[in-house]
Order: structure tokens, then sequence, then C-alpha cells
């Protein structure tokens, strides 16, 4: 079975990635590269989308709430919770299994078509851990700021839209992002986002690690990694929102 | 001394390597040679338990490496060093930071240390100028040179070269080889090297194993190799001209 056979090889390399690192001063300076070179270079995606996104839906909630009966605030408080529970959160994750998802399969994946993981090997390095362990680590760390930060952008791109198209006004819509605010929405989604970023990066390091052949190959593991990831997203947000909503 | 017992290793359903024994000196240049796909690689990564073999055993100066727990291995794997076809160097890292890498990891030394050993093994290999340079601003040639430098970094006691000159020109491909020679010579190693290439086996060839198919063709020395009556050798041997033109010659002196 294709299935177990993945899981279980998948645990397997978990468990090398965990094992004691060689040398720790080499791991701290490896795991600032990646929370750069993983996390800040995100940021301006993340910001791009998030005011997009977050203008985009100001004015769907906007647009069909055309009963004069539904106060306005709903227009604010609608595009805040749907940023906080699913967007920054779920869809963000989603973007960034592309994103970082198929650079870390890349990245690793090149580097054993190219023996570069052999070598180290042979040099008496633990690969899985030296390659794989600073990157989960970063992303899992700098995935929540990412959360906030799409929030925090989201609403204002709600608040750019929403007033320049004349869906609502200014103060309505700051009244609304402020109206029945519910904290545990927000560590609610926290939680989701430690869980995406370990898929993020762990699932697509999976693939890459394991890759046997050339170019192409490298390739098709980095297809391979990012429907695989985004399937597993979903899957968590599913038995997460189950398990966190009851 | 390295000396293989009888190794055997498939992959899935297809024997790659059957049976295979041979003893590999200090202080010389062993060669594996036989055609591509003939399995010099696999065997090469058998030795240095990149593979798993499937039947038979590897020694180390007598100590038995295919029995060893992982923390023994890793051990033992400070005392390797491994070129591999490519060059395998870390494409992220530069030259310096390349060669640094292994003492990085292992030795205790303090980064002057390190620098001066860094700037020792880049020079042992000619390589002047390049410290900051990444691998992909090198030529092939270069690669292979840190690449050397990288795996003697740590004064192995066993270097092993996967086709060290393939992707070369001739000229700089006997340069790595006698590059090779003389460092196995110098730091009294244990040195194992794949290849097909006919110059590489007549320049360097103490000692050569010649595998065919995945088994054990011919075992001998540079001296003996044109004189072999072996048929499946000799159709490797003399598939270059040149070498044929030297046999030729040395029937025709004894006619
Ligand atoms: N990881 C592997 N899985 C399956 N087959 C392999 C693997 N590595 C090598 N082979 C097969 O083993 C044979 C010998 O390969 P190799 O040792 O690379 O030859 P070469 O003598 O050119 O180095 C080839 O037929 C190759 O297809
Ligand atoms: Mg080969």
């Amino acid at each position: 079975m294709n299935f177990f056979y993945h899981t279980g090889r998948y645990f397997t390399l978990l468990y090398q990635v965990f094992s004691r690192p060689e040398k720790h001063r080499v791991y701290v300076r490896k795991l600032f590269r990646e929370i750069e070179s993983l996390g800040l270079n995100s940021i301006g995606i993340v910001v791009i989308i998030s005011l997009f996104m977050g203008g985009i839906i100001t004015l769907q909630v906007a647009y069909n709430l055309t009963n004069p009966l539904f106060p306005s605030y709903l227009i604010g408080l609608g595009n805040r919770d749907t940023l906080i529970l699913e967007f920054s959160s779920t869809i963000m994750g989603l973007i960034m299994a592309g994103k970082i998802g198929s650079n870390i399969t890349s990245e690793i994946g090149s580097m054993r078509v190219t023996e570069q993981i052999d070598s180290l090997q042979i040099m008496g390095v633990n690969p899985a851990s030296y390659l794989i362990l600073p990157k989960i680590v970063a992303v899992v760390f700098i995935f929540p700021f990412l959360f906030i930060l799409s929030v925090f952008f989201g609403l204002i791109g709600g608040l750019i839209v929403g007033p320049a198209v004349g869906a609502v006004t200014a103060p309505d819509y700051i009244n609304g992002i402020q109206y029945l605010f519910t904290p545990y929405y927000v560590t609610f989604s926290l939680i989701k986002t430690l869980f995406f970023g370990f898929l993020v990066a762990s699932v697509p390091a999976y693939f890459g690690y394991y890759v046997k052949g050339g170019a192409f190959e490298v390739g098709a593991a980095s297809t391979k990694a990012v429907v695989n990831t985004n399937i597993l997203i979903l899957v968590f947000d599913l038995i997460l929102t189950q398990i966190l909503f009851t | 001394m390295i000396v293989i017992e009888s190794i055997s290793k498939s992959f899935d359903d297809k024997k790659v390597l059957s049976n295979i024994s041979a003893q590999f000196l200090k202080g010389q240049t062993n060669l594996i040679i036989g055609r591509s796909g003939s399995g010099k690689t696999v065997l090469l990564k058998s030795i240095v338990g990149l593979h798993e073999v499937d039947e038979g055993q590897v020694f180390y100066d007598d100590r038995d490496f295919t029995s060893m727990k992982p923390k023994e291995r890793k051990k033992l794997r400070q005392e390797m060093g491994m070129l591999f076809q490519g060059g395998a160097l870390f494409d992220s890292l530069t030259v310096e930071e390349n060669v640094r890498f292994p003492l990085d990891m292992f030795a205790d030394q303090t980064t002057e240390e390190k620098k001066k050993r860094v700037d020792f093994c880049l020079d042992r290999v000619n390589i002047e100028k390049a410290n900051h340079l990444f691998p992909s601003e090198i030529s092939g040639g270069m690669q292979k040179r840190v690449a050397i430098a990288r795996a003697i970094a740590l004064s192995p006691k066993y270097l092993f070269c996967d086709e060290p000159n393939s992707g070369l020109d001739p000229e700089t491909a006997l340069v790595i080889d006698e590059l090779i020679h003389e460092i196995t010579v110098d730091l009294n190693m244990t040195t194992i090297i794949n290849t097909h290439d006919m110059n590489s086996v007549m320049e360097i060839g103490d000692k050569i194993l010649f595998i065919s198919g995945g088994e054990m063709g011919w075992e001998g020395t540079k001296h003996e190799i044109l004189k072999t009556d072996n048929q499946k050798l000799n159709e490797f041997v003399f598939a270059n001209k040149q070498y044929r033109q030297i046999r030729d010659a040395r029937i025709e002196n004894k006619d």
C-alpha cells in the first residue's frame, strides 16, 4: 500500500530529523539562515495577498448585505472573522505550501540527486537532521507571525477598499472590526498555524529527501509535495476545527 | 587496508553485485574498473555503507564495518573522505566554507587553526584566490580539486573517488589523477578509485579490480593488464585504439 509505505517512511525520517544534532553552533547558524530565507522572504507576498483579500472579502460582505435592516458593522466583523478563522491561517498555509514547500523539495531534492546528501552522510553528519530540522523549526516559528501579519494587513485592505468604493464608511468599518471580538478565534488559529507550519516544512522535505533520478524527478517531486501538503492542511483544518470547537 | 568479502547487492529483484571479494592496499591507488553500468558506483557505495550490502562483509583495517552500529560507523566515517562523481560540493557554501565544513562539524579547533588547515588543503590541490567563490562560479576541474581538499580536510585514512575525471578534458583529468596518487602516497591512505578511463588505469593503476556485469572479472596491476587473455577485459581495454596499437606493436616485435 502506497499510503502506508509513505507514512511509515515519513515517520522514520522524522525520527532521524529529531535525533541529537552534531554541533549545536552550526545548527543555530543554519536556523537563522532558514528563518531569513523561508520566513522573512515570505513577508512581501503575505502582505500583498492579505491586502487584496481583505479588500475583496469586505466588498463581498458589503454587496451581499443588501437588506437595509442589517447593521453596517457586520461588514468589518465579517472581514475580521473570515481572516482570523480561515483566510490568514488555512488559505495562507496553502499559499505558503506552494511557495516555501516547493522551495524545500527542490533544494533538498537537488542535493539528493547531486550526491550532496551522500556527501554529508559519508562525513558522519546526520543529513536528515542537519538539513531538515532547521527548516522545520524556522517555519513553525515564523508561521504565527505571518498569520498575525496577514490578519493585520487584511483588515487594512478592507479599510482602504471599503470606504474607497463607498461600500462602508471608515467609522462603521472600524467599529465593525472591534464588534463581538472573540479572542478564542485567534488562539484557535494560532494553534492551527503551528500544525500547518510543521506540515509545510516536513512533508516537502520528505518528498525531496527521497528523490531518485535527476532534474525531471525533482520537478515532479515538488509538484507532488505541494499537492500532498495542501491535502494534509485541509484534513488537519477539518480535524482541528472539530476538536477545538466542541 | 580495506578487505571486502563476498559482497552481493540487489535492488528489488535486480542483482547488481554478486559475490565480490578483494583487498585494497594502503598507500596505493586501488582501481575498480569496468564499463558504465557494471556496478562500480554501487560497489563503492556498498563499501562505504551508503548502500547496505545483502551479503558479505567489509573490513577497515580488521574492523568489521558491516556489523557496526550506526554510532560506531559514524565515528569510523571521520576517517573516510569521498570524492563524488559530480564533486557534490555544497552549493550554498563558498569554496572555503566547503573545505571548512568537516572541521566545523568534527574538529575541536580554533577559528585560526581551521583557517590554517583550510589554506593548507586548498594549497595542496593548487587552488588559489578562489576562497570566496561559490561552486557554480568555478570550473569542473576546480570543483573536483576543491572536493578533494574537502575530502582530506580531516586527514582521512581512507579515500574514495567515484569517476574522479569524468567530465574533464584529458589534460585536467591527468592532473587530477596524479594529484590523487600523490596525496595517497603522502598521507599513506588506502585509496579506492572507480574509473572507466584507460588513461587513468595506465597512470595510477597500482592495483586493479575489473568488474563486469556485477561480477569479479580480473585482478592485477597496470603492468599486467595489457597482457591478459581475459576475454571481457580485453574488450574493455582494447576498445581504445591507442592501447590496441600498443598491443599490436608488441606482437609485431615478438615476431
Ligand atoms: N539505487 C538504485 N536502485 C536500483 N538500481 C540501481 C541503483 N543504483 C544503481 N542501480 C543499477 O545498478 C547497475 C550498476 O550501476 P552503477 O554502479 O551506477 O554502474 P557504474 O559502473 O556505471 O557506476 C545499473 O544497472 C543501475 O541501473
Ligand atoms: Mg558510476
